[in-house]
C-alpha cells in the first residue's frame, strides 16, 4: 500500500481509537470529506474504535466524565432548548438509563440540526472507497469475529497501518 | 482567492444540474457535491444550494483540491449558492 507514484492523490491516514457516539463522528466526517476531495483515505480502527466497524452499531455517549458536554433538550420552545441543564455527577452516575437518555438526546439534536448519522457517514465512506482496517490484536483481545464487521473492512496490524501512513500527507490519531 | 459576493451579479451562469443541500451540515454538502459532479461531463456546470454557513470556505477548499472551478459563490436569502464547473 505504499505510494510510489508522485502524481498519486493526497493521502489521509486516521487512527480511530474511541467508540462512543461523540467520538465516532470525527473519523467518519474527515474521511468522507477527504474522499469527496478525491483523496486516498485509510482508517485504522483500534481498541474502543474497533466496534465502529460492526454491522450493527450501538454507540452510546455519557455526560459523566465529559464536563464540557452541554446537556440541552432537542424539543420544546427555543428558550427551553437553549437551557444548559446542570447535571451533578451523583445524578449521572446513579440514575439508571441516564446514558441511554443522553444518547437519545444527542441523536435527536444531531438529526434536528441536519447532521448525518454515523451509519450514513460510514456508508458514504464505503461509497468513496475509504479503506477501513480493523486491528487484529484488538479483535483477539476483546473477542470480536470478522463476521461481526462490515464486509468492506480488512484486518491488519500496526506495521500494515504504519506503511500506509508513512506515505500519507495527513495523519491523525482520534 | 474567491471573493464572496452578494447576489447582484448581472451575468447569468447557466447550470446543467441543480443540487439542493439545504438543511445539511458538514460534511454532507461536500460529499453530495462530489457525488453529483461525477455524473456530469467535463465543462458542465453544477449549481449547489446550501444553508450551512460552513459551506463557502469548504466549497472553496473542495474546488482547489479537486480542480473543479468554482465559477461563483454567493449568498441570497440565507442560502449559499455555488456554481461549479467540472474539469
Amino acid at each position: 500500500m505504499s505510494k510510489s507514484d508522485p502524481n498519486a492523490p493526497k493521502r489521509l491516514a486516521l487512527i480511530a481509537s474511541k467508540g462512543t457516539l461523540d467520538w465516532a463522528y470525527p473519523p467518519f466526517i474527515l474521511a468522507s470529506a477527504a474522499g469527496a476531495m478525491g483523496w486516498d483515505v485509510g482508517i485504522f480502527f483500534t481498541f474502543y474504535g474497533l466496534p465502529l466497524l460492526k454491522t450493527d452499531l450501538h454507540m452510546q455517549v455519557s455526560p459523566l466524565g465529559n464536563p464540557a458536554m452541554p446537556m440541552k433538550m432537542p424539543f420544546g420552545p427555543e428558550g427551553f432548548q437553549n437551557i444548559v441543564w446542570p447535571m451533578p455527577n451523583i445524578l449521572m452516575a446513579n440514575v439508571p438509563g441516564f446514558e441511554a437518555m443522553a444518547t437519545g438526546l444527542m441523536k435527536q439534536t444531531f438529526k434536528n440540526k441536519g447532521v448525518a448519522s454515523i451509519e450514513e457517514l460510514r456508508d458514504m465512506c464505503v461509497d468513496l472507497d475509504v479503506k477501513m482496517i480493523g486491528c487484529q490484536m484488538t479483535m483477539d483481545v476483546f473477542g470480536f469475529k470478522k463476521e461481526e464487521f462490515i464486509k468492506e473492512c480488512t484486518v491488519g496490524g500496526a506495521a500494515m497501518f504504519l506503511e500506509y501512513a508513512a506515505d500519507a500527507d495527513v495523519q491523525l490519531f482520534i | 482567492m474567491i471573493v464572496h459576493k452578494e447576489a447582484q451579479m448581472t451575468d447569468v451562469i447557466k447550470e446543467d444540474q441543480v443540487l439542493d443541500c439545504s438543511g445539511m451540515l458538514c460534511p454532507m454538502p461536500v460529499v453530495k457535491t462530489s457525488k453529483a459532479m461525477k455524473e456530469l461531463q467535463s465543462g458542465q456546470v453544477l449549481k449547489m444550494v446550501a444553508t450551512d454557513p460552513g459551506a463557502p470556505p469548504d466549497m472553496e477548499a473542495w474546488s482547489r483540491q479537486t480542480g473543479n472551478e468554482l465559477l461563483r459563490s454567493m449568498s441570497e436569502d440565507g442560502k449559499f449558492i455555488f456554481y461549479l464547473k467540472k474539469k
